[in-house]
């Protein structure tokens, strides 16, 4: 595990300590975490685990009742509404419901944010969209509206618009758990093409197979908390007794039951 | 007869001219109750809880209290009693005005509700502020959520506007009237502001619908 994660030694993401209750339970539980540059770590864990709610406060789109977190070394200041705009256009998120702006089509999906946030003109926004549909194989939608696309496109302009604002890290919160198998797939490519090319991600998934082919490291999450973490192999190696390993197990017997 | 078709023919332009004043009464109170509905919704959404409360004592009161009475109310009570002086037809405007704003910011309401949460987390995760999210994101997807609910009011409002005829604001109503007490065929002239009421209700609603025709999202059924 050391040997792996230290060839990444640039620190991009930490996390140190994020709890957050809601409705007076406690949802993460002091919660730590290091992303190196370059690294991918995956989150899984059962539904209710706390995985969404700790990807939403790193961005502190829910805001952490404590902690800290820090972007290459620097610590962001959780009440600074102006730092935390800064912050949120260095880490790209990707939501498991896509989210895409329903009254824009593909192009001003991914070109609003550099026109209004990054301050583009107009034109140089375009043309950046453009480029950022056709790195996910969709040229020929840009004049489409998200009603008009399938669930595996919609993702697709997901990402491209979070591409497009240069993310240090991304965040994906279980990108292709509202897609059919088939729609899947175009979406995973994607993402492994973004892999290949050095992003620095945190994922929070139940692909199995993907999370083990694309993972430098496994998080465990029950509870709140991550209660185990380590590199897939060992994780997830026959008869090593982990909790990983039963939950997966139990995952793969659910999806041959459910076929 | 040769003398009603002759006298109806003679006051006709009177009325119709009315059709103007109307139409304007109803055109700023609707572009007054709009400026002043969609910060109250965004307030009554997502204000603090003393802006809410406040929001919706305001509709309360603007909803409650019938037009007729806020037209003394305002006009011969508030306005009269700040010295301000005000023309009928600006008192009516205001009035109406704000009783619309109480409406619409409800109609507002609605739609912000009905947008799914997702929208402005996916805003505010790639940087945009609150204001800039709710200028780019929230308000254009909203307004058009918004548009049945708002060819509803405007025809509400028309049909309101004939109440300002108790402040002598020359408009159908007023006129009509006036024509209608001097001469023994006053149902003619009633019938005739009723066509007019009815013609300037069409026209609205078809033009509304051409607006929702033309910012309607395709595959977007909503
Ligand atoms: N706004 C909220 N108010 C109260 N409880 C919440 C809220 N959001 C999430 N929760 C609860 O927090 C727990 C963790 O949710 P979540 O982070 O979505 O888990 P996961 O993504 O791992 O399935 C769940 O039990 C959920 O019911
Ligand atoms: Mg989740």
């Amino acid at each position: 595990m050391n040997e792996k994660t230290g060839t990444f030694p640039e620190p991009a993401l930490r996390l140190e300590e994020i709890s957050k209750s809601l409705g007076g339970r406690l949802i993460l539980d002091a919660v730590s975490l290091d992303l190196r540059k370059g690294e991918r770590k995956v989150l899984i864990g059962p539904s209710g685990a706390g995985k969404s709610t700790l990807l939403q406060c790193v961005n502190c789109l829910v805001l952490p009742d404590r902690g800290r977190i820090f972007l290459k070394g620097e610590e962001l200041d959780q009440s600074d509404n102006r730092a935390l705009r800064l912050f949120r256009r260095r880490v790209g998120m990707i939501f498991q419901d896509f989210n895409l702006f329903d009254h824009l089509t593909a192009l001003g999906n991914v070109g609003i944010a550099l026109q209004k946030v990054r301050g583009l003109p107009k034109a140089e926004a375009e043309s950046r969209a453009v480029e950022e549909l056709a790195r996910v194989g969709l040229e020929g939608k840009a004049s489409m509206y998200p009603a008009e696309l399938s669930g595996g496109q919609k993702q697709r302009v997901a990402i491209a618009r979070a591409l497009a604002m240069d993310p240090e890290v991304i965040l994906l919160d279980e990108p292709t758990s509202a897609l059919d198998p088939e729609l899947a797939g175009e979406v995973l490519t994607v993402i492994r093409d973004l892999a290949d090319g050095g992003m620095t991600m945190l994922m929070a998934t139940h692909q199995m197979d993907f999370a083990l082919a694309l993972a430098d490291e496994i998080l465990f999450m029950e509870q709140g908390r991550i209660i185990e973490q380590g590199v897939p192999s060992l994780l997830l190696a026959p008869g090593s007794g982990t909790r990983t390993l039963d939950f997966c197990s139990r995952l793969a017997l659910g999806a041959e039951g459910r076929i | 007869m040769l003398a009603y078709l002759a006298a109806v023919a003679g006051e006709a332009p009177y009325i119709l001219s009315g059709s103007l004043v109307t139409l304007g009464v109803v055109c700023a109170s609707l572009g007054l109750g709009f400026c002043m509905g969609v910060p109250l919704a965004l307030a009554q959404v997502y204000g603090l809880p003393t802006a809410r409360r406040l929001v919706a004592v305001y509709t309360w009161f603007f909803r409650g209290t019938p037009i007729l009475v806020l037209l003394y109310l305002f006009h011969f009570g508030l306005f009269d009693a700040l010295n301000l002086n005000m023309p009928a037809l600006v008192s009516a405007c205001i009035v109406l005005g704000l009783a619309s704003s109480a409406y619409q910011s409800q109609i507002f309401r609605g739609s912000l509700e009905a947008l799914p949460a997702g929208q402005f987390k996916a805003a505010r995760a790639l940087g945009f502020s609150s204001v800039q999210s709710v200028r780019h994101i929230i308000l254009p997807q909203a307004l058009r959520l918004s548009l049945p609910g708002w060819s509803n009011e405007y025809s509400i409002l028309l049909k309101d506007s004939a109440l300002v005829y108790v402040l002598g604001v020359p408009e159908i109503m007023t006129r009509a009237h006036f024509v209608a007490s001097r001469t023994s065929w006053h149902v003619t002239y009633y019938i005739l502001a009723a066509l007019l009421y009815l013609a300037i209700t069409a026209l609205g609603l078809k033009l509304l619908r051409l607006l929702e025709k033309k910012t309607r999202l395709p595959g977007y059924n909503l």
